[in-house]
């Protein structure tokens, strides 16, 4: 019988389980899947529940939905990975032995990494959305703002989900409009970035975006502290920012696990092959989703690409011990961009995003980094999707290596 | 890839000015594309940055983050932003001849 261990049941750890499922004989192998969550949590939703589009009902549904035997699951935490015998040790006591292993542990968000964040106004005039418990503070802090000055803030990056800062900010310029307020609300969005985005053309058009809805940007701000009784962020060169509202995306890390255990960056991100998402110091270990060092987008859409490429080839692996470099680091993510309309960016390690169509050439129907109500629309689709078509393991009807057919050059 | 003349040596620069080849680079190259940084005099405490920024990039294949810059160089962040001002990780990365730092896309 050989063994694989999945460490995190999130997006990553689910789809993979469910693609194993259909793909080995549980006659010679075992699955099992470790989580001391038993939650599930579609996070793309939590952006829209500060606003009260989505409510926690539609965001949340129990691991166990989707996760059946042959596949083994326990609710434990993970302790440490002990790679060197090829084993982990669960919060519960037990050991799990394992041929090969998958680190599917996610990034989290660590608000204690910024000096004054959580000193007091936490909650209060200090948010976040990037957790359930965080969206829903927010959400209840919105109901009765009076306006003032709302200042969001990337602290660093690597973040997951590296456009969900653009979105919050598009839907807050909707949201306020909504509440016939807006000329009553400033918005400003500090980040460390030159811009507002990393790639150059992305940049560019979001940024104009940005600029159409009266959204000011802060480039190059890198945060050291929060005052939180003078309502301000300070940066590594001393600028300062006031603020009413601070909304911000605190430093993302993976599990802790992974440090303790060796097995990571300064970050607690472990470092692999960008191409086949192998750790580099040991052969029979993967890391998918959020939790590797590969420069990708951390999506749920990357996950699943880099996942239908990695199935594929895992069975000759195992055979022959040869992967060939199979993942081009492709990721698409739509951006809602308020007012009912949304806007989509495909791209890879090495090509940035650019205008055109997709998924079919020419047609579309979806416009990318071009505003358009069919965008919106495929971002509530992706909703239904994910819990009914990812998750699962199924096919989506898409290319998971990025294609430059339909794409122009601005 | 466009090609540029530095501290009178020709070398290869990709679309945003950093340099692609890290074989090209030399201290005079250094010293001039810090004078285009803003940076008019490297001191002592700017070449144990660049220099740890090479040997990083060196062995892992890429530049250095900042978190990475301060852990190898004991180097606080405070400092090396006023060592070298805005953007330490992506000015420092440009002056040692290595590609724009990765880690957020
Ligand atoms: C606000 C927001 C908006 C987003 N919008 C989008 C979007 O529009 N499109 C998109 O594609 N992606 C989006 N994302 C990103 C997407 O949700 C993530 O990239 C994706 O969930 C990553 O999957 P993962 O499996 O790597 O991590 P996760 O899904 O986060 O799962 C990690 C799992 O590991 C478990 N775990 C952690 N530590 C341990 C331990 N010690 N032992 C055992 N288990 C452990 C956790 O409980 C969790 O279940 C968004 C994210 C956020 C926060």
């Amino acid at each position: 019988m050989k063994k694989i261990v999945i460490l995190g049941a999130g997006t990553a750890g689910t789809i993979v389980a469910n693609r194993f499922k259909r793909l080995l004989d549980f006659g010679r192998w075992e699955v099992t899947l470790v989580d001391p969550d038993p939650i599930h949590y579609y996070q793309p939703g939590f952006l829209f529940i500060p606003f009260r589009m989505y409510t926690p009902k539609d965001v949340i549904k129990p691991k166990r939905d989707f996760i059946d035997p042959p596949l083994r699951f326990i609710q434990s935490k993970v302790e440490e990975i002990d790679a060197e015998h090829r084993r982990v040790h669960l919060a519960d006591g037990s050991v799990l032995p394992y041929d090969f292993l998958i680190i599917a542990t996610g990034v989290d968000i660590y608000p204690e990494e910024t000096p004054g964040m959580l000193d007091g106004e936490w909650g209060k005039t200090i948010h976040s959305f990037y957790t359930l418990p965080t969206s829903l503070a927010l959400r209840d802090t919105l109901r009765s703002w009076k306006g003032g000055r709302l200042v969001v803030n990337v602290v660093d990056n690597p973040i997951k989900c590296p456009v969900a800062p653009l979105e919050f900010l598009m839907l807050a310029d909707w949201y306020f409009h909504q509440q016939g307020m807006r000329d009553r609300v400033e918005i400003i969005y500090a980040t460390p970035l030159s811009g507002a985005f990393t790639k150059p053309t992305a940049s560019k058009l979001l940024g104009e975006l940005l600029e159409s809805k009266n959204i000011k940007v802060e480039p190059d701000f890198m945060i050291e502290r929060v005052d939180p009784d003078a309502r301000k962020i300070v940066s590594y060169d001393e600028r300062e920012i006031e603020y009413d509202l601070l909304v911000t995306i605190p430093l993302n890390k993976g599990a802790e696990v992974i440090g303790k255990s060796g097995l990571g960056n300064e970050l607690n991100l472990v470092p692999v092959d960008p191409h086949t998402l192998r750790a580099k110091a040991h052969p029979n270990i993967f890391v998918l989703g959020d939790a590797s060092d590969a420069p990708a987008s951390k999506a749920g859409a990357t996950a699943h690409f880099s996942i239908d490429l990695f199935t594929e080839h895992f069975l000759d692996y195992v055979e022959t011990g040869e992967l060939p470099p199979y993942f081009d680091g492709h990721a698409n993510c739509f951006i809602e961009t308020g007012f009912g309309k949304g806007l989509m960016i495909d791209f890879n390690y090495t090509q940035e995003p650019l205008p055109g169509r997709y998924p079919l050439p020419g047609i579309g129907p979806l416009t990318l980094l071009q505003e358009s109500e069919f965008n919106h629309w495929g971002k509530l689709m992706f909703h239904w999707m994910y819990w009914h078509i990812l998750l699962r393991g199924m096919e989506l009807p898409l290319p998971a290596t990025m294609s430059m057919a339909g794409k122009w050059k601005v | 890839m466009p090609t540029r003349v530095i501290a009178g040596k020709t070398v290869e620069v990709d679309a945003e000015g950093f340099m692609v080849n890290p074989n090209e680079w030399n201290e005079a190259i250094a010293i001039e594309l810090a004078k285009e940084e803003g940076i008019e005099e490297l001191t002592p405490e700017h070449w144990k940055v660049i220099n740890f920024c090479r040997q990083s990039a060196g062995a892992t294949g890429k530049a250095p983050t900042l978190r990475t810059i301060t852990a190898g160089t004991g180097i606080s962040t405070k400092e090396l932003f006023a060592l070298f001002p805005k953007g330490p990780a992506k000015k420092v990365a440009r002056i040692a001849g290595l590609g724009k730092p990765e880690g957020c896309v």
